[in-house]
């Protein structure tokens, strides 16, 4: 099967000028619903490299795919030990951090991305996070971006998973990415390189869209919109709770 | 099960919520205090956002103070006129707490003032408890049962505008419980709880109440406080997490009846010893995270945000 549709693929491609090699992108779902139960997502990428020429020789094809979740703003506070109590002293804002970010690669990236690469379509985790305007006085400044990575790959929003990404034939890939319950929503961007002897030769963007559904979504546009209404139906629930509760239990104690 | 909260963010297993809930709630029953200064920094520890922790805390108090209250009131153990006194002085607290808060934000160490406001006030309050309640059991062990009656005398008695409190037994000035109220109001605005773990000692050592009154009397103040809060979270910051406060109040009215049961059933001082040394407990806790090289040194935040 894969054969064929290699062939097919080859076949297809007139023999033409361009030595342009392009990804043709599938995903098993486009889009995260996140209900009241939800408890992660495994989202399956997958595709083919649609080609006008002959494979090239040389050294081989390789993939790496990036999601990346909205990014904003992350303050960042180091502790430091004053008149013996550990206290926030130094902190960078770190301009623009994702909320979620996973690398997945065809051979340890290293390998197949060069530096300059990296620089341009900022694809490693190290990368991915933008402090241009980290503070100059404060030592260390890359510590607090370090940190970020680290504190956010413990909880596991942040992961690098080398040789997981599967390749045949050099045209035919696929991988999956495991997306944590602890989501946060927002469109995430889905990027798909094609690298040969460590150059980026094509890439594809395309959008996951993760939203909360239902009574998640219905929650929390009216504590937006209605905050009012919303406080008040929080302490109508707490009072009927309060009364329910000791209701039942004088009527349990008297029976 | 695992749940998915909306405005935290995060998922949780629901029974872990329903469980803390229910231990908190009976402590709540027991001592007459909402339960806050424990819950607050166990949802910290469960990964809840500190911002949406103490928001939502605050709706959960409501939950089992009302749920607590409502035994009390079948009991004739709320002092309803010293109650609103508390409670006037109370909100006034309040509001005057989120002016400090905000101020104390902008300075960008809330976190810090807040875990020593707990530390001071968890550690003086839980030591005078500990060491007068001790003495009381001993007394009671020794000469037979009779407690020393205490009489409030001097600066209580020699202030104006006095009020009969005929619940309490007391004849004081209104001034001194408006004080008593303002300045929990304000550190319960700062530091998320009700208040109930100062509130209750206050009422017994400065105004001289009855400890059978004063729970009923505390839970009922506190109601009114944590609504005054939730309402201000819920519109300033949007972080009070209905599905969150639902879980853990289930949880917290049941645990609250039951400990009103077997807060009913126990000696007043062996009652204030056990308080004693819970609040000492967490106290030490958090002390120790202060005095103890953390972890991880850095921590993250939103911008602005602390």
């Amino acid at each position: 099967m894969l054969k064929r549709l290699t062939a097919l693929l080859i076949l297809c491609c007139t023999p033409a000028l361009a030595v342009d090699e392009q990804v043709v992108l599938g995903l098993s779902q486009d889009r995260v619903a996140i209900t009241a139960t939800f408890d992660g997502s495994e989202i399956l990428i997958f595709g083919a490299v649609k080609r006008e020429t002959p494979i090239p020789s040389g050294p081989p094809l390789e993939v790496i795919v990036a999601v990346a979740g909205p990014s904003s703003p992350v303050m960042v506070r180091r502790k430091e030990r004053r008149l013996g109590i550990w206290v926030n002293t130094d902190s960078v804002l770190v301009d623009l951090a994702p909320s979620f970010y996973a690398v997945a690669t065809s051979a340890p990236l290293d390998d197949i991305l060069s530096d300059t690469e990296d620089l341009r379509y900022r694809i490693s985790i190290e990368r991915a996070i933008r402090s241009v305007g980290a503070a100059m006085h404060i030592r260390g400044a890359q510590d607090f971006a370090d940190a970020v990575i680290r504190i956010r790959e413990d909880e596991g929003l942040y992961s690098i998973r080398e040789n997981t990404v599967a390749v045949d034939e050099q045209t035919l890939f696929r991988t999956s990415i495991e997306m944590p319950a602890d989501l946060t929503e927002g469109d995430y961007r889905a990027r798909i390189f094609l690298t040969r002897g460590k150059e980026v030769i094509s890439q594809f963007e395309t959008t996951i869209d993760v939203r909360k559904v239902g009574l998640e979504r219905f929650l929390f546009n009216m504590s937006r919109q209605q905050p009012v209404w919303y406080g008040l139906m929080s302490l109508v629930i707490a009072i009927a709770a309060g009364w329910g509760a000791s209701t039942a239990f004088r009527l349990l104690r008297e029976n | 099960m695992q749940i998915y909260l909306p405005i935290a963010e995060v998922s949780v297993n629901a029974f872990l919520l329903l469980g803390l809930g229910g231990m908190v709630g009976i402590l709540s029953g027991m001592f007459g205090v909402g339960g806050g200064f424990l819950m607050t920094p166990l949802l910290f520890f469960i990964g809840i956002p500190p911002a949406v922790a103490v928001a939502t805390e605050a709706n959960q108090i409501v939950a089992s103070s009302f749920s607590g209250v409502l035994a009390h009131f079948r009991r004739r153990t709320v002092d309803l006129r010293m109650g609103t006194v508390l409670l006037t002085g109370g909100l006034i607290g309040a509001a005057l707490g989120v002016v400090v808060f905000n101020y104390l934000k902008s300075l960008g160490q809330v976190d810090l003032l807040v875990t020593l406001c707990y530390v001071v006030f968890l550690g003086v309050v839980g030591s005078l408890m500990f060491i007068e309640s001790l003495n009381a059991l001993r007394k009671s062990k020794k000469g037979g049962g009779a407690p020393a009656a205490r009489r409030q005398r001097g600066w209580v008695h020699a202030m104006p505008f006095k009020m009969r409190f005929r619940t309490s037994g007391l004849y004081i000035s209104v001034i001194p419980p408006m004080l008593v109220g303002l300045c929990v109001g304000v550190l319960s605005a700062i530091m998320g709880v009700g208040g109930g773990f100062i509130m209750v000692p206050a009422m017994i050592y400065l105004l001289g109440m009855p400890t059978k009154v004063v729970v009923g009397t505390s839970l009922f103040q506190i109601i009114f406080v944590t609504a005054f809060t939730t309402m201000l979270h819920a519109t300033t910051n949007y972080t009070v997490d209905i599905v969150l406060a639902v879980l853990l109040l289930v949880g917290g009215v049941v645990g609250a009846q039951i400990g009103t049961v077997i807060g009913s059933r126990m000696p007043a001082e062996q009652l204030r010893v056990l308080l004693a040394a819970l609040v000492l407990v967490v106290c030490g806790k958090l002390a120790l995270d202060l005095l103890i090289e953390p972890s991880e040194l850095f921590s993250l935040g939103s911008e602005g945000g602390h």
